[in-house]
Formats: structure tokens, sequence, C-alpha cells
């Protein structure tokens, strides 16, 4: 089902979460909504589900506007960030739930209900489960019960808020795989709400970066990661080195540190910033026009990566770097050392007035 | 270290360590003072009260509990708690409700108000009911113009009970709904759950057993309760003394067997409530306290 949210804007107190916010969601896709803690995405996630009214705006489902519906009759599937599991009911019957309360007309027979609930423990692949109570599965496992009871009355939406928030690095992984797998097996519009960039750019088809209750980009994540629309979405997206000053002359003085670029030309006399990512920098142990020379503080070795920190000789900045382990033998960055960095790839963002 | 598994049984980790542990004789001095005040202050009491009542005989003690105003002190007890318990659970739960779920103004304002009658002298709390329905009190005129009788009557005492047990229920579920805090039910209504199946299905059994143990409190001092209930009875035997009025009476008429005997049933009560408040405490701990799955207590090695 597609969905579009209109001009939605939502205060809590005085805190602003959703600002005009207006966004569409295209049928079948599984999107992202990503941003830092407060940045509303939680919010508009609730409010497509009905948990939380607008103050102003509409929610549209299929084009009809869903604004006046209730909650439960909207027909959405929510998994909860701490999955919300009914604590005294077993798995099975957690899963059972939204089939048993439906009124007498509607509800499927004992037996469609077990072979329903036992074909979607399948589907989560933790059949095994179905006796046990919540209190006694793994955070992955309770995850995937909650998406399973959320899947038994045949969403036309899911709404999955910060699904792996919960859970260790190595289950978050796995999880995030066969969430995509599941995903394209059934083909359900998906949202998710993630303030981790690195899961957004893995699993989303579409990812609507938001930032302090408004949209900042919305893209594919080709897009979003290589063509970043804002200093914010580019700073989100990954380390970022920064240089921001006034462009004269076609170079960026950036608190005594000297920047040309070519594309500078173009910013004559604004005050801009250049964003370079950590491994972006061409390293040199010669000084020449364009460089910047910084002194090595630390290095670490990550496997195929290896990433140092450096202070800018000019003006004491910090700087990240990060280059193939396999190339230390070339440049060999010690501790101690001066670098001479080149921004190969940048983004140049002039400054909101 | 033959020592091992005989010595260490009944001894906690911080006991095993020779790094925590305090010296023997803390703790022999420590349970000592418990135990030497549990005996002498509940125990002996609570032992004295069934010798008494005992003393003369059994007969004496059946005769004691057959008399008519004996049988009626039940009754009316029975029915102030009767009333009071049902109207405690149904405030209880709509007060805990209120407070944990829903935001609003003036909700710390109710939350002390809740605990008044707790604050409150139950002498107060049933002057306060004949001051407002007593003969000479605001309604009191138009009461004796419809014929109704509030003080000095069962409804009186009915009401001082209700008073004085109010939040026990509601004290029982705040923080044990405040804990449980309000996903489960949104997840009900995503799943089209209406409001009265969310609290059927998910709401009600989540608090079940916390709110059988303050329907247990609350009953207990429904039919226990002396202070208010005295103001309000007008001491009528045979029409408006309650359990703990009729001992009174009793013991100031010098029955002493009789008075214990009667004192023995609310005896027996109370140890029944204690007995039932411990299987729902117990209950209610196991379910809060959420088995993890990763979490195994280290397992105790000894070696011989």
């Amino acid at each position: 089902m597609s969905i579009r949210v209109e001009t939605i804007t939502k205060t809590f107190g005085q805190f602003r979460a959703l600002d005009n916010v207006t966004v569409d969601f295209p049928e079948g896709e599984l999107v992202a909504l990503l941003g830092p803690s407060g940045c509303g995405k939680t919010t508009l996630l609730r409010t497509i589900a009905g948990l939380e009214s607008p103050d102003s705006g509409r929610v549209m489902f299929k084009g009809e506007d869903a604004s006046t519906k209730h909650a439960r009759e909207r027909n959405v599937g929510f998994v909860f960030q701490h999955y919300a599991l009914f604590r005294h009911m077993s798995v099975f019957e957690n899963v059972a739930f939204g089939l048993r309360i439906r009124p007498r007309r509607t509800r499927p027979g004992e037996a469609e209900i077990r072979k329903k609930v036992g074909d979607l423990l399948d589907l989560v692949q933790l059949g095994w489960l179905a006796d046990r109570a919540p209190s006694q599965l793994s955070g992955g496992q309770r995850q995937r019960i909650a998406l399973a009871r959320a899947l038994a009355v045949e969403p036309q939406v899911l709404l999955l808020d910060e699904p792996f928030g919960a859970l260790d690095a190595k289950v978050r992984k796995e999880l995030r795989a066969w969430l995509r797998q599941l995903h394209d097996k059934l083909p359900i519009s998906t949202i998710f709400v993630t303030h981790d960039q690195e899961e957004a750019l893995d699993l989303a088809d579409r990812i609507i970066v938001m930032n302090k209750g408004h949209v900042e980009q919305v893209g594919s994540p080709e897009d979003v990661h290589r063509d970043p629309a804002t200093s914010f979405v580019y700073d989100f997206l990954g380390s970022s080195n920064e240089f921001a000053g006034l462009v004269n002359n076609a170079a960026l003085q950036a608190e005594g540190i000297a920047l040309s670029v070519p594309e500078l030309a173009n910013y004559e006399g604004k005050c801009v910033r250049v964003c370079v990512r950590p491994h972006h920098f061409g390293i040199h142990c010669v000084e020449a026009a364009g460089r910047i020379a910084a002194r090595v503080e630390r290095v670490v070795e990550f496997g195929a990566v290896t990433r140092a920190e450096l202070s800018a000789v000019a003006n004491g900045k910090r700087l990240e770097l990060e280059f193939p382990t396999a190339l230390e033998g070339k440049v060999k960055p010690s501790a101690g050392t001066v670098l001479y960095l080149e921004p190969g790839q940048y983004k140049i963002f002039a400054n909101q007035p | 270290m033959r020592e091992t598994a005989n010595a260490q049984r009944g001894r906690t980790r911080h006991e095993r360590n020779d790094a925590t542990r305090d010296a023997p004789v803390v703790k022999w001095i420590v349970l000592g003072l418990g135990l030497a005040f549990f005996l002498v202050f509940l125990l002996l009491p609570l032992l004295a009260v069934f010798v008494e009542a005992f003393r003369r005989g059994f007969s004496v003690y059946i005769a004691a509990l057959a008399e008519p105003d004996a049988q009626s002190a039940i009754r009316l007890t029975l029915t102030a708690a009767a009333f009071a318990v049902p109207l405690n659970v149904v405030f209880g739960i709509a007060a805990a409700w209120l407070i944990s779920k829903f935001e609003f103004t003036g909700k710390t304002v109710l939350v002390t108000l809740i605990d008044l009658p707790f604050s409150v002298s139950p002498v107060v709390a049933g002057l306060i009911y004949v001051l407002v329905f007593g003969a000479q009190g605001w309604f009191g005129g138009w009461l004796k113009d419809h014929d109704i009788k509030i003080i000095f009557a069962v409804p009186g005492i009915v009401l001082a009970t209700v008073f004085v047990t109010f939040p026990f229920v509601a004290r029982e579920l705040i923080p044990l709904m405040q804990a449980q805090g309000r996903d489960e039910e949104e997840a009900a209504l995503v799943l089209g759950a209406s409001g009265l199946q969310t609290f059927l299905r998910v709401t009600l059994p989540n608090i079940f057993w916390g709110l059988l143990y303050g329907v247990i409190l609350c009953n207990a001092r429904a039919m226990g309760e002396f202070g208010a209930v005295s103001v309000v009875s007008g001491h009528i035997r045979g029409q408006t003394n309650t359990m703990p009025l009729h001992i009174e009476i009793l013991y100031n008429e010098y029955q002493f067997a009789a008075a214990f005997a009667v004192a023995s049933l609310l005896a027996l009560l109370a140890l029944v409530t204690l007995l039932i408040k411990t299987v729902a405490e117990r209950r209610q701990d196991a379910r809060d306290r959420e088995p993890q799955f990763n979490h195994v207590e280290p397992a105790v090695t000894s070696s011989s």
C-alpha cells in the first residue's frame, strides 16, 4: 500500500517533533527513516500507525485520507522497539492475538488459527518456541516473534521502530540480512526507523534522512551516500573532516589552514564548508600547494583499513584519516611523522545565511 | 578442603568470599535481635490470642461465636468488606490506570490525595462522616426528611470502611502499571483490539497478582478497621457492631474468653491473608523478574 504524509506538524509542549513534513512511501518498498535521536522519525512512524495524532496535516493510505481512522482500523503491523510482547501469553498466543480478537463474523476457526500461526512461526523460523513464554526468549527471537505477531493480521504496511536497536552487533547483522530476504519474499510496504546509517544503507530501497523534525533528503542509498544534499546528511552518513571559512581568490581560509580545490572559484566571497571523508585524502610525504600539513598522533589498524588521528600543523585541528592497510608500506604514517594531505573527493556546502 | 559442600550450604556467595565476609558475631547479633523482636512482639501476642480463646474450653469458644450478637457482628463485618472490596477494586484500577497511562496536570495532587486515608487518623475519618451526614451535619436535615439513616447505621460503617481502605488497590497497582508502561496496550490496539478487549486480555492479566495482593490487604483492613467504624457505628449491639467493636465490648465486660474467641477469628483471617499474600507476591515477583535468556547463575563448585 502506498502511503503519503502531507504537511504533518506535531508538537509535544514546546518541542516541535515534526515540522511540516511531507513524504511519499511508494508501494512495496523497504524505506528507512534515518536520523539522530529526537529528529522526529519515531513520531512520524507512530503518526502513520495512528498512535499519535498530528496537530495538522494528513496521512493518506492509497490516496485516501486515513487521518480520522482509528489505529485499530488502519490495518498496520507495528513492531515496537522493545517488542511489547504480551508477557503473560505464550509465543503462540502472542502471534494468534490479532486473529482471536476479531469479531465473530471475521474470526477464523481454531484450526485455521493454528495453521496460520504455525506458518508464521515457520516463516520466522521459530516454530519450536511456540509454547515458550516471551521472557524465555533471547532478544533476537523476541524481535522475530514480534514481527510474526504483526504479520498475522495481514497488514497492508509494516512499521518497525528501531527494529535492531536493542540487539548486540552480531545478531543485528544476521537479522538485518534476514529481514531483507523476508521483504523480498513478502513485498509488503515496510517503513523502519533507525539511527544507524549503515543499517539504513544496507537494508533500504529508499532512505529518508530526517533532522530536527524535517526531511533533509530522500533518495536511494547510493544517491544519499554519494550525493548528500546538505552538510547534515554528509555528516550523518559517515565521519567527515570539515573546513569552514571564507573563499578568497578561489582558496579557502579555514582558521589558518589554506585549502584550494578547483570548485571553490564558484563560491568566491562566500562562507563555505568543505567536507572530506577520512578515506578521501591523498597522502603525501612532501609539501606542495593545496596540501594540509598534519602530524600523526595515533595509528590504529582494523584489518584491511588503518585509521589515523592527526593534528593540523597550522592550528592543531584534529583530522581523521583512513587508508588501506596494504598502502602502509608505501607511506608509513607513524606517530610523530608529518604528512601532507590532499583532498581527493570532497563536498562543498555554502553556509546557510 | 573437606568442609566445603556442607559448610557452604545456607551461605550466600558474599559470605563464602573471604574478601567480603563479615565476622560471624555480627551475623548472630543481627539475627538474634531480629528473632527476639519477632518472638516477643509478633509471635507471642498471636499465640496469646489463641491460648486465651481456648482457655475455658472448646464449648465456650463455640458458644461465644454462636451467640446472636457475635453472629450479627460477623455478618456486619462481612457486609462492610463485601462493599469495600469491590468498590476498591473499581476505584483502584481506575485511579491506577489514570495515573500510570495518562499525563495530566494535577497528577501529583491526585497521587497525594489517594494516600490521604493512610495519613489521616481513622478517628478523624469517622468524624468527617459524622460532620457531613450526622444529625447536626451538613446533610443531616435533608437525610432526616427523606428518612435515610447513614450515621449510627450500616451505610455509615460501609462508607467509613471504604474511606480507610481506599489506597490499598491503587497503591499496589500504580507502580506496577507504571513499570509495565503502555507498549503492550498499544501493541494490542494496532492489532485491532477494542478498549475492552485490551483491558481484559492484556492489562488485567498483567496486573492480576498485584491486584489480588491489593484486594487481600484491602480485605484485611476492611474487616479489622476499628477507629473510623467506631466513630460512626454508635455501638448498637446486634445492629451496628462489627467484629472489632464487638471484641472491645466483650473485653470491657470482662468476658475475656468470648472476646478472645472472636479475636481469634480475626487473627485467623490475618494468617490466611498473609498466606495468600505470600503466594501472590511470589507469583508477581516471578513474572516481573523476567529471567534473561543468557543469564545463568554461576554454578556453585564444591571440591572434596
